[in-house]
């Protein structure tokens, strides 16, 4: 007998799941968790070396550095003196929930405040797998070409910041910086466009000041929630 | 580029929507997919046979729904599809407006023997 069932299931509802357990343990450290995307060579590792040099001794910092198959991006990072632990995906072109899973059983939090990811180079797959962070943020080199927003519209959708990088690299193309912002908000109009070059540091001081607010306002979102529990159990 | 992984979770939706139904073989599965998730029809169809090969669902046909992306006006709530990733109000011009379709990733109904 053939029977036709009514499944509405949602693909990635397994993801979702464990992506939300996740989320639940960074809450319950009161860590702040950025999921960092871009394609490759867009400077995301760059990135993370020029914010570790300015937040690290304000910040306690770790960092999840996914990549198909070399270790090279987490012992960068660790050369910085921040404890950063590799996934390697196998190819795999995104780092799911499950993968951020099994990492943090390895993973000591106690007194972590930030916790950066940096997901495997690409502007497609990983926008469409939530890994239980508090936001995105993407990384968008100049070099990559004004049309890539609108190209990879996902993730900058999603992300709470981008950060436009090699903006010293702009006198020598035509990409027009008024352009491709006015390209992402029209993507995303909440969305803090940082200009940046990580080679010269140019403009990596106000991104840091961003993501040091948002790691203070998750602190303070738990610390009222920890108060409000207090006076419940008086 | 995704499209294996997508793959791999229909194949556990399939296979244990089978168990529950005490079913021997899988028939067509109709899926739900928005335009705005860089899917690509042809790479899931085959992920999707490679992956069902030696299970109930092996030989299932796999059919794919492709949903516009539509948006909705936060300021004046015209609803429309966005059309060549231009995701201003067509009506007011403003560019706060929520995806109200095309992020879909579902498995809508299969067919169970």
């Amino acid at each position: 007998m053939r029977l036709n069932v009514q499944v509405m299931t949602d693909i990635l509802a397994g993801n979702d799941r464990v992506a939300g357990e996740n989320r639940e343990l960074f809450r319950r450290q009161g860590v702040y968790v950025l999921n960092l995307l871009g394609s490759p060579g867009a400077g995301k590792t760059m990135l993370l070396e020029q914010t570790i040099s300015r937040l690290k001794d304000v910040i306690n910092m770790v960092v999840i550095e996914g990549d198909l198959y070399t270790q090279k991006d987490a012992e960068r990072i660790a050369r910085h003196g921040v404890p950063a632990v590799q996934i390697n995906t196998d190819g795999g072109c995104h780092l799911d929930a499950a993968m951020i899973a099994q990492t943090l059983e390895r993973m000591d939090l106690t007194g972590v405040e930030l916790l950066i990811v940096e997901n495997v180079g690409n502007l497609v797959c990983p926008a469409e797998f939530d890994v239980g962070e508090d936001e995105k943020a993407v990384v968008l080199s100049i070099t990559e070409g004004a049309d890539k927003p609108l190209k990879y519209p996902l993730p900058f959708r999603q992300a709470a910041a981008t950060v436009l990088n090699k903006i010293d690299l702009l006198p020598f193309t035509d990409v027009d910086l008024t352009a491709v912002q006015t390209d992402i908000v029209s993507l995303n109009r909440d969305i803090r466009i940082f200009a940046v070059s990580c080679r010269s540091g140019e403009g990596v001081e106000s991104w840091c000041d961003w993501l040091q607010e948002q790691v203070k306002g998750k602190q303070n979102h738990a610390g009222k929630i920890g108060n409000r529990k207090m006076e419940e159990t008086r | 580029m995704h499209e294996l992984s997508i793959a791999q979770g229909i194949l556990d939706i399939a296979l244990k929507t089978a168990a529950e139904h005490q079913a021997v073989r899988v028939g067509r599965i109709t899926v739900t997919v928005g335009e705005m998730t860089g899917l690509v029809p042809d790479s899931l169809r085959q992920g999707f046979e490679v992956l069902a090969a030696g299970t109930l669902a092996a030989g299932a046909e796999l059919v794919i729904d492709r949903i516009p992306l539509a948006a909705s006006c936060r300021e004046c709530g015209r609803e429309f599809l966005v059309e060549n990733r231009h995701f201003y109000c067509p009506e007011c011009g403003s560019a706060g407006v929520e995806l109200v379709a095309g992020r879909e990733l579902r498995v809508e109904h299969m067919e169970v023997e």
